[in-house]
């Protein structure tokens, strides 16, 4: 940049205004008060000094859901439940993240067989950013869920032009990086073939 | 007092209406005719020498065997039992349980509402789960599943629903 290369002071930031809004949403996501059973436990500890989801920018748990803009669904949603969850989801301003918090919310969890009133997955009423699964999930998976919300942020494109085939991860903290032989889909699909004729059973001469 | 003495007291008052005693049992009970179940609820509460004052528990209990090939083995008929378990303040330690039989389909038991107040939610929770019908309850509706569930999901035979409120269940 020979124009303006040199010529601005100390403290002095450039950055494209989408970066800059990603960065200002990612680093002060305001989560909603939202424990719904005992993985509610966990989150509180998350949201206490020994975890400190504060360092991450989201430690202001709102008790509305119009000053929210994480959903941590943290508990088992019973059917009477799903009707208020989707009510909040629907209350809190745009842009809105929810992350599904322990096996209830992913799926149902031990309830799924015989819980007659427990739905089977939160995704079922709201649409849902970032599974965290485990019954409950260590604090230290939570946060782990956080920041891969960030991520997803991070790659949000609010005023450049939309692209398809975008990948929501950045490799630099989320995706899995797989070693070189594969990490093509063929060398995959060929890598997978080979492990399954390998796991046949050896055949026995008659 | 014992477990057999409730009992001779309880016979002597209502007779008939005591349909079985089971003195020996680990929680000694009687089976008491539905109809009656209030006045021998109010009498185990206001008699001086019996003086429950107290109920803990309140429960249904739905016996069916819905595997074909294990109902000569199972040892009931299907019906429906309400189980009343009372203890009192007054003598402290003292127990004694009472249960109703019912038939599955219509179950109807008069209310104990008015002996123990502790009795209202507990109705109402056996009516929610079980579909027994507690007559001249002060509040009959359902207390943990929506108001427009259909069902009673503790029952055996029960089927569990495709979708509520527009939400897959399974």
């Amino acid at each position: 940049m020979p124009l303006l290369e040199n010529r601005f002071e100390d403290g002095f930031v450039v950055t494209s205004l989408d970066q800059a809004i990603d960065w200002a949403r990612a680093s002060s996501l305001w989560p909603m008060t939202f424990g719904l059973a005992c993985c509610a436990i966990e989150m509180m500890a998350v949201g206490g000094p020994r975890y400190d989801i504060d360092r991450f920018g989201a430690g202001a748990f709102r008790a509305t859901p119009r000053q929210a803009d994480l959903m941590i669904v943290a508990g088992t949603v019973n059917l009477k439940m799903a009707e208020r969850v989707r009510r909040l989801y629907d209350l809190m301003p745009d842009p809105k993240f929810v992350i599904a918090m322990g096996a209830c919310t992913c799926g149902g969890g031990p309830y799924y067989k015989y819980g007659y009133n427990v739905v089977k997955g939160v995704d079922l009423v709201v649409p849902v950013d970032v599974y965290v699964p485990g019954c409950p999930p260590r604090p230290e998976a939570l946060l782990e869920g956080l920041m891969r919300v960030q991520d997803k942020i991070r790659t949000m494109r609010t005023l450049r032009k939309e692209v398809a085939d975008v990948e929501m991860m950045p490799k630099r903290t989320g995706g899995v990086l797989l070693p070189d032989e594969l990490n093509e889909t063929a060398k995959a699909t060929a890598y997978r073939v080979a492990q399954k004729e390998a796991a046949k059973p050896a055949k026995v001469q008659p | 007092m014992t477990a057999a003495e409730i009992i001779a007291i309880l016979q002597a008052e209502f007779g008939p209406a005591i349909l079985a005693a089971h003195p020996e049992a680990l929680d000694p009970f009687v089976q008491v005719e539905s109809a009656k179940i209030a006045e021998v609820c109010t009498f185990l509460k206001s008699d001086p020498r019996l003086q429950f004052d107290f109920l803990n528990n309140l429960s249904g209990v739905d016996y069916l065997e819905t595997d074909p090939k294990k109902v000569a083995k199972a040892g009931f008929e299907p019906h429906l039992e309400v189980v009343y378990h009372m203890s009192t303040f007054a003598h402290p330690g003292r127990r004694f349980t009472v249960k109703v039989v019912l038939s599955r389909s219509g179950a109807e038991v008069p209310t104990v509402c008015n002996v123990w107040r502790t009795a209202d939610w507990h109705e109402r929770e056996c009516f929610d789960l079980f579909g027994i019908r507690f007559m001249s309850h002060p509040d009959p509706r359902r207390i943990l599943l929506a108001d427009d569930w259909v069902g009673h999901p503790l029952l055996k035979d029960y089927e569990f629903p495709l979708e509520y409120a527009d939400i897959r269940c399974r």
